[in-house]
């Protein structure tokens, strides 16, 4: 993955402390998260049999991770009978190279892009302007981000994080750098703003020879690649221009057009909480003489398809789901995750990917409190919960907490022990300071401690047994412990 | 049927008043509880935070202190749900270990669960004549999927008047070391469930895991809020005679 935007030192709870504070951030994310969970519910309960078609899409996705090896070399055969040609790549360098060698081969210095979250991955847009090629991104909010010079931070609507005042600004300020200039009367008017993207990106589709996209799903019976989208701006760069050039990952495959009908109905409700997507794109090969190149991608996927618990993030369709009911997402938006998958399954994805190296890779599994939302959501039923978990277990943990954990688990595997440590947390329960010291003034810093008692519930227990067996009448047996929390 | 108390570490340190609750409401219902005294911790915070190693070794000891009990019941939605949902996770399969928690797990209960599902009984007697409003809290929505149980038991409590609670299903932020880990995230997600607490004009604030109520409740202390906090047990606990 392109190591574009890491944030600063202290990893993802540095970012978060930062984006919580930035209001406009909290309004514009509150407001665009709660509107689609509240459609995307609507839009799933309209379908009888959703849960088993997240069990179909799950069989699915398993099925053809399970025999990729074949699928993959189906795909290939297919893509290259109908006039394609496969390129493999092993990594992102490798991936950046094959593109920029067959961008090159055509003499072209420009390139239109669907919005792929693959050719981000691997900053190919960074990589062709440093060979000097022209990437122009397409999608409406892609393009905002571009011309913001700016980081993308949803899947969905990479530009969540600006409101209409920011983006006409930058389409004045930026239109003119790359092509035609916004109107010089531009207002922040929603309308207004997309026709100016419109007529912008309009000379830019009719001018251009040679597009780059992504990939939906890959069908290996026929060698379809399948592009969902609602701009249209992908349907005019896939039959456009001359060559087309797809950057896939390989864990986009699917067997049959069968199993294409599961994904066309759980992706569009998942995303856009949408019965259809507006455009869905196919093709196969190089139809109508325009020259077709698949790349693809590896770039760390055969690694975590090894990862027996982590495997299942291979199944992810890149719908957003876990992004929009994420209550971390939700207040620190997609940039803290300092990668191009930001929220539930980019704080899994991503460490699997490309490991846990840096620090902010190596806390991105904690960015979640366990709440579960992000499985309950997910289409295809990828435990995210499941493989924090098992990420926390494998990232390396620092000195202080090692040490604390064990003194922990050394407490509380006994139960004599654990009386001990209670009667010592009893009997000094009043020089408990409000403010404690060290890594647990994370705790003090927002909330209030609870007052110890004077007794543990295992003492309180003893002791009413011992005066029970010893004849005396029964204890108040618990009545009234209400007002002595 | 012998009935274990399994009272959690948290429980059994800082609000031993959930377990007495408890204590009272299962007597008072006609059982008879034990309390094993050897039990200890479930491990849920080493295993979620992670360090599986020593998660497993409370697990293994878990399995052992409740081996032959016919339910397990816990007044914590999070630590059942480790019990029940994490430990065949932990376990090899085929292993003794793996033996020991299909044996134990199935038997543990959330309170409102052994209530409803094992003693059919969706009216304990309660009564607490106050304002109350309930957060479901994560890990009894989404692993165990307690559902209606809690407010159905609550419904039924006399004087007691209801209030729902908006974006109940939102967490509030505590996670567990989620709440030092990300400090600044876990609370701005509390600001926000205290919002929504503070609109019911409830007086107190009811859940069924003692956690999450430490932390949305040291939260409204801190802010001077007049919000008490109270676990489900406690509140079914309560009767007209005292």
């Amino acid at each position: 993955m392109s190591g574009t935007f890491l944030g600063m030192p202290g990893g993802f709870p540095a970012n978060a402390a930062v984006a919580v504070q930035d209001s406009q951030l909290r309004y514009n994310l509150r407001k665009a998260t709660h509107t689609i969970r509240g459609k995307r519910v609507k839009a799933v309960e309209e379908l009888p049999d959703w849960m088993e078609l997240r069990a179909a899409g799950k069989a699915i996705k398993d099925h053809t991770l399970r025999h990729l090896d074949r699928y993959l070399l189906q795909m290939e055969e297919a893509v290259t009978r109908a006039g394609g040609t496969v390129h493999w790549a092993r990594d992102a360098a490798e991936a950046n190279r094959i593109v920029t060698d067959l961008v090159k081969a055509t003499g072209e210095r420009e390139v239109v892009k669907v919005k792929s979250m693959a050719t981000q991955e691997i900053g190919l847009n960074e990589h062709l302007a440093a060979e000097g090629i022209t990437a122009y991104e397409t999608d409406l909010a892609e393009l905002i981000v571009q011309l913001g010079e700016d980081f993308p931070s949803h899947f969905l609507v990479p530009a969540i994080h600006r409101n209409r005042s920011e983006i006409r600004e930058i389409f004045l300020g930026k239109m003119a750098e790359w092509g035609r200039p916004a109107p010089p009367d531009l207002t922040d008017d929603p309308p207004a703003l997309a026709d100016a993207a419109r007529l912008h990106l309009r000379e830019r589709f009719l001018a251009s020879k040679v597009a780059v996209s992504g990939g939906n799903f890959m069908i290996a019976e026929t060698g379809t690649l399948v592009v969902l989208e609602s701009e249209g701006n992908g349907r005019m760069c896939l039959t456009l221009p001359e060559t087309l050039i797809s950057v896939v990952g390989i864990e986009k495959l699917l067997p049959t057009w069968r199993d294409l009908e599961v994904f066309l109905q759980l992706l569009p409700r998942s995303s856009t909480a949408e019965r259809m997507n507006p455009y869905t794109s196919t093709w196969t090969g190089s139809a109508e003489g325009q020259d077709f190149h698949l790349v693809l991608l590896d770039n760390g996927r055969t690694g975590v398809l090894a990862d027996e618990v982590g495997r299942q993030a291979l199944r992810c369709i890149r719908c957003s789901a876990c992004l929009n009911v994420c209550p971390v997402y939700e207040r620190t938006g997609g940039h803290a995750y300092g990668s191009v998958y930001p929220g539930p399954i980019g704080a899994i994805l991503t460490p699997l990917l490309r490991g846990f190296d840096t620090e902010l890779d190596a806390s991105l599994p904690y960015a979640s409190s366990l709440c579960g939302a992000c499985f309950d959501a997910c289409p295809v039923a990828i435990d995210i919960p499941e493989v924090l978990v098992d990420l926390r277990a494998k990232v390396p943990h620092g000195r202080v907490e090692r040490a604390g954990m064990k003194v922990a688990g050394w407490v509380l595997n006994n139960e004599v022990r654990l009386a001990k440590a209670q009667r010592l947390a009893t009997r000094f329960r009043k020089l408990v300071p409000k403010r404690l010291p060290g890594p647990l003034s994370a705790w003090t810093d927002t909330r209030d401690l609870p007052d110890i008692p004077e007794e543990s519930f295992r003492d309180w227990w003893e002791r009413t047994r011992r005066s029970e067996r010893s004849g005396r009448p029964r204890n108040e047996g618990g009545r009234g412990v209400s007002e002595e929390r | 049927m012998r009935v274990a108390l399994f009272i959690t570490c948290v429980n059994d340190t800082l609000f031993p008043g959930t377990g007495k609750a408890v204590v009272s409401l299962l007597r008072r219902l006609g059982c008879d509880v034990d309390f094993p005294a050897a039990q200890t911790c479930c491990g849920q915070m080493h295993v979620n935070t992670g360090y599986r190693d020593e998660g497993v070794r409370l697990a293994r000891h878990f399995t052992e202190v409740f081996a032959g009990y016919d339910a397990i019941v816990a007044p914590s939605g999070s630590c059942a749900a480790m019990v029940r949902e994490q430990y065949p996770k932990l376990v090899q399969p085929g292993s003794r270990g793996a033996a020991a928690v299909a044996e134990v797990a199935p038997k543990v209960y959330d309170l409102s669960e052994f209530l409803l599902d094992v003693l059919k009984i969706d009216d304990v007697g309660a009564y607490f004549p106050h304002r109350v409003t309930y957060h479901p809290t994560c890990h009894s929505l989404r692993s165990l999927h307690l559902g209606e149980r809690p407010t159905r038991l609550l419904r039924n409590v006399r004087g007691l008047e209801l209030i729902p609670l908006g974006g109940a299903d939102e967490c509030c932020g505590f996670g567990g070391t989620f709440a030092v880990k990300n400090p600044a995230v876990s609370a701005a997600m509390c600001a926000d469930k205290v919002r929504n607490v503070l609109d019911t004009g409830a007086e107190v604030l009811c859940a069924a895991d003692n956690s999450c109520l430490m932390h949305i409740g040291g939260t409204m202390k801190r802010q001077r809020t007049g919000v008490r906090i109270m676990h489900l047990a406690e509140i079914l606990a309560a009767t007209e005679e005292r």
